[in-house]
């Protein structure tokens, strides 16, 4: 009964990792058809992957989540098996929603919290089974999960390199999938996952997705993963399957109004800075707290903050004039006072707006909504224009498709 | 004959680092040497044809970019070369290695436990927390809290906000940090013997304690709050050895006018009512001189250079009582080619940094027992790096140099002196653990010179051979360092200034003290410090 560690290796396993240190980079499984692809040699580092920034044209990959399919490695994601008699209760104390609704064969989009209540990371809970769960995030988190779990009868193992992934989006993907032979795909409606075979294999198929499109999340033990990327490129030709990088998926989950973790706040882990770290209700995930369950890592400390009015922030989408991203702009109230920070900024091809995420100081973005302004560096030619902005407090997502939600979804 | 501003007596880091400012302050300043090189123990010696060593410190990270800049040190030569990582060897043939880089790094961890590969990100943010908290003291004279001048309030004040910044957790963790044990502080974070061996070792260097003694979680922040160009933590070689930083100090403060003096031992500082006005050398040439500054160690200076009678008893009594005790020892070693370590992957950048065969906090602690019985380590902890594999300057291409610090190694064997065969008794401990893991190591040893307390004391002065000048543990930190009442660089002699290790920051090559000793000499001359840029901000 009780906590179980994983075992240490042995010194054959050990002995036979020490070669990682000749690829400082890794590769994802699915690096020899990224090769093939890449034209533009615009890699990035993700999380010591080696991962495109974009392979083709950034401008042109993100239409094809917009108006095909678009094939997006997530390999790099970090992923925990967290599996046992006590595995939902264990998830339940961890994180901010209610566990128990989440039905075996859903996903739900989540966070969790350190005992102040700020929060450590956002991610995907998979429930694969009635006692398995898949946790998917950015950041890491095995010694606060291990630790958490004292007392409950479940095992967690980190199993990023064991399991591969691909994100499919865009409007033909259910179209794509039911020609490469996933039958009954049309009939997952937003958040169901199901197990599809593959090879002498399953590939577990989500309908989520990071683009706030019609797509899915395909998920495979690494030693087939090849072969699922063939799967889909083969039937991909007709409904215009193109691979892209983040540039593209970052465009596009702008738009959808989803945030990023260590890019739109400071997981609290890693905050160097003591007052970086953020209440769910500074981030705009306070909608995931439930107070109607019971007891979970950082309860106390959220209801505490609500009640004593300590929500220093708040993370809004802003609308700004003109058509100029305010990347890291400063937010101004009365283009005097410094009220916040734009933490993602695009012009966005589909809503045909200047938009961004900020974090506000409150109570501007909060009751003070009027009269705010960003300071938009732009550099021109060795030149800087400063331009004073309006910008107004937008709700979010900033594009809404009914594609997304829409079951069984069109052909495209 | 010449009466000088100031005299400083020795040509170390600090000395010279003091002297340099206050030459370019306008003063005019005569740096006193006993040997006939200058260093101090940031040196590098020829002592056999065509090799270059660190003779004694030999590597860096906590000297001051401030100072660097100010003394236009990178004019004169000074470059530091910011090195790899490390690793340790384990004994069933395996290693644990550091990376530079931070996924590379996670990766090699978690060959040995996935848990603790991920906790480094936990322990690490916490130690940058405290180096945070701790740096910009660096540059700053110690409050007294005694005191009610207004520059101590003030003082007292910065102090009092900088804990009032710190959440509840961070001021919790402060304390801990400062009075823990580094094995204890560790086992909150790791799990794995290893990894908690290799994070101890900047606990215990130069340290009279075990890695199991309350106050090693201090010294081991100590020496992770330098910095190579503004990355945290990182360590580096300079090029020419740590000679080299010594040589741009030398070469900037004659540039500026300033004149030293080797083979100029110091007998004893001249004093006349109170006052210091010069030194009497051990040849009994009389300097004078408006001020005296000193570089030795507070022990040497005040119960060698200074009549007992001219300082009031209690000053007496806390300079004998402060701990000074030497636990290190060092083998520099000249190889013809360079060491094959097999259990390592080919061209392991590992090579480039620090390497280590002690793969558990018992063995550390078992070598500090040895310590505590009067005996050098029969199983010692080794802190080896061969800096040529990065700098061309030292050695002719193919061959390479090695330091070899060895912890731990007593001041005295058994209660009595050393002797020369103690020494190469001593030295075999160190080979052979190395020829452990590296086959045919011997056969590459040109030349060695072997450094015990004994040699370190009377070569470069340092009592009893330790390193920092005082040991690094709280009770001998800030405005108690070295003595209460007399943390601000001044004595119970007017005109009569520290400026080494034993005082305010501690040890290690900072050039801290040797800064901050100038800035109140010139303090209490009523001079502007212009020629001093302020502190680098930590943002």
């Amino acid at each position: 009964m009780g906590l179980m560690r994983p075992a240490l290796l042995s010194v054959a396993e050990r002995k036979a990792a020490q070669g990682h240190i000749h690829k400082i980079k890794f590769d994802t499984p699915f690096q020899p058809r990224l090769d093939a692809l890449m034209q533009t040699h615009e890699w990035y580092d993700w999380a010591g992957y080696r991962a495109p920034h974009s392979l083709w044209s950034e401008e042109l990959e993100y239409f094809a989540i917009r108006s095909q399919s678009a094939l997006f490695d997530i390999s790099p994601m970090v992923k925990y098996r967290i599996e046992g008699p006590d595995a939902e209760a264990f998830c339940n104390r961890l994180t901010l929603r209610d566990v128990t609704k989440l039905k075996p064969g859903r996903v739900h989009y989540t966070a969790w919290c350190d005992d102040s209540g700020h929060v450590l990371d956002d991610g995907t809970l998979f429930r694969l089974t009635e006692t398995r769960f898949r946790l998917c995030c950015q950041e890491r988190h095995l010694p606060w999960l291990l630790d958490g779990a004292f007392g409950f009868n479940v095992t967690i193992c980190e199993e990023t390199e064991e399991v591969s992934g691909l994100a499919l989006q865009g409007p033909t993907t259910c179209a794509l999938l039911k020609a490469a032979g996933f039958d009954g795909i049309e009939t997952l409606k937003p958040f169901d996952i199901r197990d599809f075979a593959h090879q002498d294999g399953t590939v577990t198929v989500s309908r989520t997705g990071f683009t706030g499109d019609l797509g899915y999340e395909l998920f495979i033990d690494t030693r087939r993963a090849l072969s699922l990327w063939d799967r889909l490129w083969d039937a991909g030709g007709p409904y215009g399957l193109r691979a892209i990088g983040y540039a593209a998926l970052n465009t596009a989950r702008i738009e959808a109004g989803l945030i990023v973790a260590n890019a739109d706040f400071i997981t609290a882990e890693t905050a160097l800075r003591a007052d970086r770290a953020r209440l769910p209700d500074e981030i705009g995930l306070d909608w995931m707290v439930d107070l109607k369950k019971g007891p979970f890592n950082g309860r106390r400390a959220i209801e505490a903050a609500r009640r004593d009015g300590k929500a220093r922030f708040v993370l809004v989408g802003l609308e700004i004039e003109g058509n100029v991203p305010a990347d890291q702009a400063i937010v101004y109230h009365r283009k005097k006072r410094e009220v916040g920070l734009v933490t993602a900024a695009i012009w966005s091809p589909t809503a045909k707006r200047n938009i961004a995420l900020a974090t506000l100081e409150r109570p501007y973005g909060d009751s003070i909504l009027n009269d705010l302004w960003v300071e938009i560096y732009a550099l021109r030619e060795l030149q800087y224009t400063r331009l004073m902005k309006r910008a107004k407090v937008v709700p979010k997502p900033f594009v809404k498709l009914a594609r997304r939600t829409q079951t069984p979804p069109g052909d495209f | 004959m010449t009466t000088w501003d100031a005299i400083v007596i020795g040509a170390g880091h600090n000395g010279l680092v003091n002297a340099c400012y206050l030459q370019r302050a306008g003063l005019n300043v005569l740096v006193v040497e006993k040997n006939d090189w200058i260093g101090g123990a940031a040196v590098s010696r020829e002592l056999t044809p065509n090799y270059l060593y660190s003779n004694c410190s030999y590597v860096c990270s906590l000297f001051r970019p401030e100072i660097m800049r100010d003394l236009e040190l990178p004019r004169f030569g000074l470059q530091v070369v910011p090195y790899e990582g490390g690793a340790v060897f384990t004994q069933d043939g395996d290693y644990l290695a550091a990376y530079h880089d931070h996924h590379a790094h996670r990766r090699d961890f978690a060959r040995f436990s996935k848990k603790d590969a991920e906790s480094y990100d936990r322990y690490a943010r916490d130690v940058t927390r405290q180096c945070r908290f701790i740096q910009p003291l660096l540059l700053r004279t110690a409050p007294d809290p005694a005191s009610f001048r207004p520059r101590d309030l003030g003082e007292l004040i910065y102090l009092g906000r900088k804990f009032g910044e710190l959440s509840a957790e961070e001021l919790a963790l402060t304390i801990r940090f400062w009075t823990m044990s580094i094995s204890d502080f560790l086992d909150e974070y790791f799990e794995t013997d290893v990894i908690k061996a290799y994070l101890a070792i900047s606990g215990i260097i130069g340290t009279a304690l075990g890695p199991m003694s309350p106050g090693t979680a201090y010294v081991l922040l100590h020496h992770y709050m330098g910095e190579v160009d503004g990355s945290v933590g990182a360590w580096g070689f300079a090029r020419g050895g740590m000679g080299a930083i010594t040589k741009a100090l030398a070469d900037s403060f004659r540039a500026s006018g300033g004149t030293i003096r080797t083979e100029a031992e110091v007998d004893r500082v001249l004093i006349r009512n109170g006052r210091a006005t010069g030194v009497v050398l051990a040849d009994g040439e009389e300097l004078k001189a408006k001020r005296v500054v000193s570089n030795a160690d507070v022990k040497r200076t005040f119960l060698n250079f200074v009549a007992e009678d001219e300082l009031p008893d209690s000053f007496v009594k806390s300079v004998r009582n402060f701990k000074m005790r030497g636990s290190s020892g060092k083998v520099n070693i000249a190889l013809d080619s360079m060491p094959e370590f097999p259990a390592l992957p080919k061209n392991s950048p590992c090579l480039q940094g620090d390497l280590h065969f002690t793969d558990t906090i018992e063995r550390m602690e078992r070598a500090y027992d040895d310590w505590k019985d009067g005996r050098w380590s029969a199983d010692p902890m080794l802190d080896i790096v061969i800096p040529t594999t990065l700098d061309p300057t030292m050695v002719p291409p193919g061959k390479h140099f090695m330091s070899c610090f060895s912890q731990y190694c007593p001041p005295k064997v058994e209660g009595r002196e050393w002797t020369d065969a103690d020494r190469d008794a001593f030295a075999e401990t160190v080979i052979s653990q190395i020829a452990d893991y590296s086959p045919g190591f011997r056969d590459r040893i040109v030349h060695m010179e072997v450094r015990t307390p004994r040699e370190i004391e009377n070569e470069v002065g340092l009592t009893e051979g330790n390193i920092f000048q005082g040991e690094l543990t709280f009770d001998q930190l800030l405005f108690n360092r070295p003595v209460p009442g007399y943390a601000q660089y001044r004595s119970p002699v007017h005109g009569l200034y520290l400026c080494g290790s034993s005082t305010h920051p501690g040890g290690g090559v900072m050039g801290a003290p040797g800064r901050n000793a100038a800035k109140e000499i010139l303090r209490d001359l009523s001079r502007p410090v212009k020629d001093m840029s302020p502190a680098h901000d930590v943002i």
